[in-house]
């Protein structure tokens, strides 16, 4: 099987590489130039260039200058027509009556936005796991066909988000496919997008939907790991299954777990394309998230602030990375548990 | 009967039936229809037209209302299986309708005029595919220009990431140089910078280099994959170093090297990597959303969102439009998906 796969890997590298290959006898012989000049180590350096030449300019040199837009305000795109207004963007984001309510706020829909986000993290975050887990388990099982049914889950994973938006709308849509199946039941049809509640839910929903095979499939990974002798000693012992499950299975799991929890996190905090397409932010406010909010304070409202956009967008981005160091120690501490084992 | 649902219900061993086993198949079959039936329904409305479209509750199959044109009325007339009280039926197109009699002709026999109660009639219908959905987008609107940008920065953005993500990861896992590390560290640390945190300087950087409303200004900041350079560094430390070695006692060059021996044996990461930018870059939204302003530059998935948005929104165009959206996903769906998931179970990224 996986030298089947290798084959055609191979193949379809080839093909890809075929209509550049000429490119190998133009570059040689001024790279010979070069390589006579900087020695075949310095050649390194010429290798690394493209790259991270990209990376400073569109990476490294905004986020750095991203810090000092948010200390500046008015309207003007370029750096240098902004006048430096220190830390005002931040005291405006802060000025709040109380915090819990976004109404006493200046920036009442950044705070909108955070308390979006904020249960929409929780209550999606812990909906992912738990589908994924349910599903990692039940293709963990000892099944006719697994990859098909693996593929099954796997499917909405690649679709684009635009599409995803387009699909759920056209499902709850007033006169859709859900509201059919409630009328069939006897229920009286709901207009899903239009309620907040249903709408909110529906973000949660649609975001599972399309992203739980991802992590249902490190999951997966993570339980066919398990030494299988574990799982023999405990029939021999005669082990009730639960017991089996909480035992041995979610402790080995533990692991991968943790990393799948942070991975929703880290995406659950920046949401945005499904739920844009699906609902606008709308209805009212009642599905902003802070991803939006920056957006349209930064690009699309009338009252464009690009400088309250990066501070609202530097916020995001302190909670990310203390998110991702999260994820990247566990990741090592996984890691050497691996060598040791 | 019960010799057959023995059949299916056997398990091996002779084991009973754990309620496990129904949840396993309960949890299967409603996650077949949980995942394919929205997208399946999607393909099926496309089909429609907008009338069956507005219809509720809607039918499966793409209907349409049969219609015959009538010698002595301009207008086709709308075909109608009227029931007689004998219990015969015969197909009658309608010319007036008043209150809940309708007046309807024959189309055999036009001159006469004959008066149906409405209750004793249903419309005669056809399946018919609305194929107008799909050419109407391409001829009357401009999504053949949004379908061949999206087909090039697809293309070129996934052409440029292989080759400076596999110089990069080449100079990164077999050259030994001073700040190697730091590069690395500096590579692992930008995993933490998505896009929606740098949106308003990266904007500003474009615009200063003259890339808004250009599709260059999509390609260009989506490059420089630190997941893509990462992987194929991982894949090149495997690649022994005496093949280099080899190749540098037969004054082949630095470039060589890297072109006709480390390329070729990286060719399954490659593979890999290829595959992923295709989707990542056909189904990138935001940034091109921030970029492209002017219709001639979108991107299908900026078009699609920009007609979905409209206030009259016209689904039966939206829907033909999105199955065509997907279409390529699905073919990578269909003939790669089992070298993704295996991809992604061993290095968990995405």
């Amino acid at each position: 099987m996986a030298d089947v796969r290798n084959g055609i890997a191979t193949r379809a590298g080839a093909i890809i590489l075929a209509p550049v290959g000429w490119l190998a006898n133009v570059f040689d012989a001024p790279l010979r130039m070069l390589q006579r000049r900087t020695g075949s180590n310095g050649m390194a350096v010429f290798f690394l260039a493209p790259n991270m030449l990209v990376f400073g300019i569109f990476v490294l040199f905004p986020l750095v200058i991203n810090i000092l837009y948010s200390m500046t305000g008015g309207g003007a795109l370029f750096l240098g027509d902004r006048t430096f207004v220190g830390a005002d963007q931040y005291g405006r984001l802060f000025s709040c009556g109380s915090y819990l309510d976004p109404k006493s706020c200046t920036e009442d829909l950044f705070w909108i936005a955070v308390w979006n986000t904020l249960a929409f993290v929780v209550l999606q975050v812990a909906m992912m796991v738990a589908v994924a887990l349910v599903t990692a388990l039940v293709l963990n099982r000892e099944l006719r066909a697994r990859s098909f049914w693996r593929a099954v889950f796997f499917f909405p994973v690649l679709l684009s988000p635009v599409v995803v938006g387009l699909i759920w709308r056209w499902i709850l849509q007033r006169q859709g496919l859900l509201n059919l199946m409630v009328f069939e039941a006897g229920g009286t049809p709901v207009n899903w997008l239009v309620e907040r509640n249903w709408a909110f839910a529906a973000t949660i929903m649609v975001s599972v939907w399309a992203h739980v095979g991802f992590y249902a499939l490190i999951l997966l990974a993570g339980l066919q790991a398990i030494p299988k002798d574990l799982y023999e000693a405990a029939e021999m012992d005669g082990t009730r299954p639960m017991r089996v499950f909480w035992r041995i299975t979610l402790p080995l799991l533990a692991p991968n777990l943790l990393v799948v929890l942070v991975l929703t996190l880290i995406r659950a905090v920046q949401i945005f394309d499904e739920v844009y397409v699906l609902t606008g932010g709308g209805p009212g406010t009642s599905t902003l998230f802070l991803t939006q909010y920056i957006y349209e304070v930064g690009f699309a409202s009338m009252l464009r602030n690009p400088g309250l956009a990066s501070a609202a967008s530097i916020l995001m981005g302190a909670v990310l990375v203390v998110l991702t160091l999260i994820q990247l120690s566990i990741a090592r501490r996984n890691e050497q548990r691996g060598k040791m084992r | 009967m019960s010799r057959v649902a023995e059949f299916l219900f056997r398990r091996r061993g002779g084991a009973g039936w754990h309620w496990t086993d129904v949840f396993t198949w309960f949890w299967l079959i409603g996650g077949l229809l949980v995942m394919f039936g929205p997208a399946l329904w999607l393909v099926n409305s496309s089909f429609k037209t907008p009338a069956a479209l507005a219809e509720f509750p809607p039918t499966v199959l793409p209907y349409v209302t049969a219609e015959a044109i009538v010698e002595g009325y301009e207008e086709p007339l709308q075909l109608f299986e009227v029931r007689n009280d004998d219990g015969s039926v015969r197909v009658l197109a309608e010319v007036r309708r008043l209150g809940t009699v309708a007046q309807m002709v024959d189309p055999a026999n036009p001159g006469e005029i004959i008066r149906v109660n409405i209750r004793n009639r249903t419309p005669k219908r056809s399946i018919a595919f609305a194929l107008d959905n799909y050419v109407q987008p391409f001829l009357a609107f401009d999504f053949f220009l949004y379908l061949r940008n999206s087909v090039f920065v697809t293309v070129v953005a996934t052409l440029i990431t292989l080759l400076t993500n596999s110089m990069a990861a080449f100079a990164l896992s077999k050259y030994n140089f001073r700040g190697r590390s730091a590069v690395m560290m500096l590579i692992v640390a930008t995993l933490m910078v998505p896009l929606s945190v740098i949106l308003v300087p990266l904007y500003s950087v474009i615009s200063a280099m003259g890339l808004f409303n250009s599709l260059w200004g999509v390609i260009l900041p989506t490059v420089a994959t630190p997941t893509g350079v990462f992987m194929l560094r991982q894949y090149m430390l495997t690649i022994p170093d005496e093949l280099i070695d080899a190749a540098r006692m037969d004054k082949a060059s630095e470039w060589q090297i890297y072109w006709r021996i480390i390329l070729p044996l990286t060719a399954p990461a490659l593979a890999v990597l290829a595959i992923f930018s295709v989707v990542w870059r056909w189904n990138d939204f935001l940034w091109p959303l921030i970029v492209l302003s002017r219709k001639e530059v979108y991107t299908l998935q900026v078009g699609l969102n920009t007609y979905a948005g409209q206030l009259n929104v016209q689904w039966h165009y939206i829907l033909a439009m999105t199955v065509v959206t997907m279409i390529p996903v699905v073919l990578v769906f269909i003939f790669l998906q089992r070298f993704i998931t295996t991809g992604i179970a061993g290095s968990g990224l995405k």
